[in-house]
């Protein structure tokens, strides 16, 4: 039995070599990462430079991308671009899940008064689109960067509340937290030695899905103008402007579309990927 | 036994493993036959390979199995080189095969008579109605009371009993002439394991050769004609049952038979380690008197649609300083919820728990916090007892009481290892790259860290193997004797109720149905249960002289 079950192990452990897909993925994420702390490296031209003889000139030897209405290089907006859609989306996915350890947390501890009040106020929240709340905090607090990140975090925190408890629930009952318990430390102690730590990994991969999500909401907050104001360099912000051109010249718009969709797939197939490698774990440690 | 011709005919049967890793070698090499109404038992420890080789015979080695065999014929047929078409045919239809787990053998979303049904459309076109007469026929064979109702029944509206026999009507269902249970019974109670024996041995009588593959040599001894014991690939002795059982010649097998715990151990080691020195531990607080007093203690559950279940149901002991107490019960028999509610996890409807003469269940949790190292708590599945993230030492260093320093709690924690016979090494070891020994002492040393008075072992030997039982059963005596612990031992098992229990008690339906010595229970069993738990347990026909039976010194 345990030689069958051994060969099943070391068959999921064949699994974990790198899929031709994820490597791609990892690879593009990469550069996004460089883009976004770099960008002077990979872009050709200053992202603000106006230059209105060549505006709307389509991709070309000296602009691969093409220019936008002003003249200004796309590849280099785009690439400069970056690091708004970058800090979106995991600035508001740290800002979700550390929110909803928090509330998760106070759920847990709470006591079952607590644990209501927690639940039915993120089952009110879950209840709107998460996009029309994040922009009801922009409207209050102003288009920028930052506020930006903060709704979008705010706006996906309930759910990674729900899931972080759902964890805890299950790990509450586990023979280590009762032997923990029976060892006499404090509630509190438990939680974060135990409880909290154990629960999180599961969380973190549904994160990195997660990234995409925010990187699109902030885009589409930047879209319907509630993101960094302009001329600062937004995928969103670029699809907007560009949409008014596309008759003119397509490849304004389609390139920041592009852009945004592969950042987009690249943090989901990841994601994929290390949920799979989470879950083989799993599998070896149960 | 039969002397017919062998249905089952297997030489120098081998399967290797290919892995990324290398090539693992589960089956080295085996010979053996069974012929028809004849039963032959392998019997092997987790890892032996025996069900590797019941698998193979089924054409289900694994993936990435490499069969090899100079003979491996079933009634002539060379079951080697069959294709996938034609295994479908033999697989059910010639050879029934009968897991170890019913409830995840039988699909949930299927009645159980639609599973049974499926046995015998596979093999045998027929028309509907004769199909339903089929099954329902196959079920009383199986004797499944009110089969019409139960072949409506999911898998999980049966008890774990019957779900097992309605397994083996799915085996039997197209009449194979060979039948390959793995481990049909490990996960019953021991009353219900009689009855599927009884059953096994009913179809046996009638002409049907059975390979039975379990750990547990006592079962075997009940069904099994001959037996092959299987170690590391190998079958290392075969023989009839009788001789094995009682003049076992490969020292293997007498080591398998001294392990186990049955009433001619008792006081006598049952593994061939040397004791542990348990001398380096502060002893407890109090060192005599009663520790615990448990009194009317009551507990019932909410269950689905408003019902309330009784789990415990006015149970009353004590338990002296340095004494073992075994609570003897069946699945259900309201024997874990005891221990949750002695180790202050759990709150008592009604009746008291007293530590020391003080309130202990009456307490409050920040009251009751303080006192909390006086009680501790060996569980069952050690790897599920253990933070997966944790190493050994962190592990062991939750149970200290006080905070030393890195190398001070290092040193500790390396006595607490060596008290429960663990090399040092371990420490920076996580539970998943450990034996299942090795779990279980860490889980121990926990246990000891805080220097409790009593600790309570919820079946703590039930999930290993039977020569690993014996070296932790071994431990927890060293340990008593040394450290003067009390222990609340818990266990459906009589054989390890029986060798480390001072008194017992009997527990069913979340009653005491009996206490007592234990040599007095077991000798003059009072009450029926008792006498039925007794009846049912299959005894080794005096099993031969342990490898190490020297008396022990308490």
């Amino acid at each position: 039995m345990t030689a069958v079950a051994s060969a099943e192990r070391l068959a999921g452990a064949g699994d974990r070599r790198v899929r031709p897909g994820a490597a791609l993925a990892w690879t593009f994420l990469a550069l996004v990462a460089v883009a976004a702390l770099w960008p002077s490296l990979l872009a050709g031209h200053e992202p603000n430079a106006v230059d209105p003889a060549h505006a709307l000139a389509g991709p070309g030897a000296g602009h691969p991308f093409g220019t936008d209405q002003l003249g200004r290089d796309v590849l280099s907006r785009i690439v400069y671009g970056t690091r708004a859609s970058v800090t979106i989306g995991l600035g508001a996915t740290a800002f979700a899940v550390v929110a909803g350890s928090v509330l998760s947390t106070l759920a847990a501890l709470g006591g079952r008064a607590a644990d209501e009040l927690v639940m039915r106020t993120t089952d009110v929240f879950l209840a709107f689109p998460g996009l029309l709340l994040a922009m009801l905090v922009v409207a209050v607090l102003g288009g920028s960067t930052l506020n930006a990140t903060l709704a979008i975090g705010m706006s996906s925190a309930p759910g990674f509340a729900r899931l972080i408890r759902g964890q805890m629930l299950v790990i509450r009952e586990s023979d280590y937290v009762q032997a923990a318990r029976a060892l006499g430390r404090r509630p509190l102690d438990v939680h974060l030695r135990h409880t909290l730590p154990n629960a999180l990994p599961p969380v973190l991969v549904l994160a990195t899905v997660q990234v995409g999500a925010a990187i699109i909401g902030g885009s589409s907050l930047s879209f319907l103008g509630l993101g960094p104001k302009p001329p600062t360099a937004e995928w969103g912000a670029m699809l907007a402007e560009g949409r008014s051109f596309l008759a003119a010249d397509w490849a304004v718009a389609v390139f920041p579309g592009l852009a945004l969709t592969a950042t987009v797939v690249a943090c989901n197939v990841a994601g994929r990927g290390l949920q799979r490698r989470f879950e083989g774990r799993r599998h070896v440690v149960r | 036994m039969s002397s017919a011709e062998p249905l089952l005919r297997v030489e120098d049967l081998q399967v290797a493993f290919h892995t990324p890793q290398g090539v693992v070698q589960a089956v080295r090499t085996v010979d053996f036959t069974v012929a028809p109404g004849e039963c032959l038992a392998v019997v092997g420890e987790s890892g032996s390979g025996k069900s590797v080789t019941a698998r193979t015979l089924i054409g289900l080695p694994g993936p990435g199995a490499r069969v090899r065999a100079r003979r491996l014929t079933l009634d002539g047929e060379d079951l080697l080189g069959l294709s996938e078409r034609r295994w479908r045919e033999v697989r059910g239809g010639r050879i029934g095969f009968m897991p170890q787990d019913a409830l995840s053998a039988l699909d949930p979303l299927r009645k159980v008579g639609a599973e049974v049904a499926e046995g015998l459309r596979n093999h045998r076109p027929a028309r509907r109605a004769d199909v339903r007469a089929g099954v329902v026929e196959l079920l009383r064979l199986a004797r499944i009371p009110e089969p019409d109702l139960r072949a409506r029944q999911y898998a999980h509206q049966l008890s774990g009993g019957l779900r097992q026999r309605a397994v083996l009507a799915t085996a039997l269902a197209a009449g194979p002439g060979l039948l390959v249970a793995d481990e049909p019974t490990t996960a019953l109670d021991v009353t219900v394991q009689a009855r599927i024996l009884d059953l096994l041995a009913a179809r046996k009588a009638e002409g049907v050769a059975i390979l039975l593959i379990s750990h547990d040599l006592a079962v075997v001894g009940r069904l099994a004609d001959r037996i092959a014991v299987m170690h590391d690939g190998v079958f290392v002795e075969t023989g009839p049952t009788e001789r094995i059982l009682t003049e076992p010649a490969h020292p293997y097998t007498r080591r398998l038979l001294a392990a186990v715990p049955s009433a001619h151990a008792k006081g006598t080691r049952l593994s061939l380690e040397p004791p542990a020195t348990p001398a380096k531990a502060p002893p407890p607080e109090v060192a005599s008197g009663r520790v615990l007093e448990v009194s009317g203690l009551t507990k019932t559950f909410r269950t689905v649609g408003r019902r309330r279940r009784t789990a415990v149901e006015d149970v009353s002991f004590t338990l002296e300083a340095g004494e073992t107490l075994g609570v003897l019960g069946e699945s259900g028999s309201g024997k874990s919820t005891v221990a949750r509610i002695v180790l202050g996890l759990l709150e008592p409807d009604a009746g008291s728990v007293a530590l020391h003469g003080r309130p202990w269940s009456a307490l409050r949790e920040p009251a009751r916090r303080p006192l909390r190292h006086r009680i501790q708590f060996v569980q069952q599945d050690p790897l599920a007892s253990f933070d997966p993230r944790y190493t050994v030492e962190r592990i062991v260093a939750e149970g200290l009481r006080d905070r030393p320093g890195p190398g001070r709690r290092r040193d500790r924690i390396a006595d607490l290892l060596e008290q429960v016979g663990l090399d040092g090494a371990l420490l920076d070891r996580r539970p998943a790259q450990l034996s299942g020994g090795q779990r279980q002492r860490v889980a121990i040393a926990r246990a000891l860290a805080p220097g409790p008075d009593v600790i309570v072992c919820d079946e703590p030997v039930s999930a290993l193997d039977v020569s690993v039982q014996a070296q932790i059963l071994d431990l927890f005596a060293d340990l008593q004797r040394g450290l003067r612990v009390a222990l609340l031992f818990i266990s459906h098992d009589l054989g390890v109720i029986y060798h480390v229990s001072d008194r017992v008690i009997v527990m069913k339906g979340g009653r005491v149905v009996e206490t007592g010595e234990a040599a007095e229970v077991f000798a003059r069993p009072r009450h029926e249960h008792t006498r039925e738990l007794l009846s049912a347990l299959p005894e080794l026909r005096d099993a031969g002289p342990a490898a190490t039976s020297s008396p022990s010194p308490s």
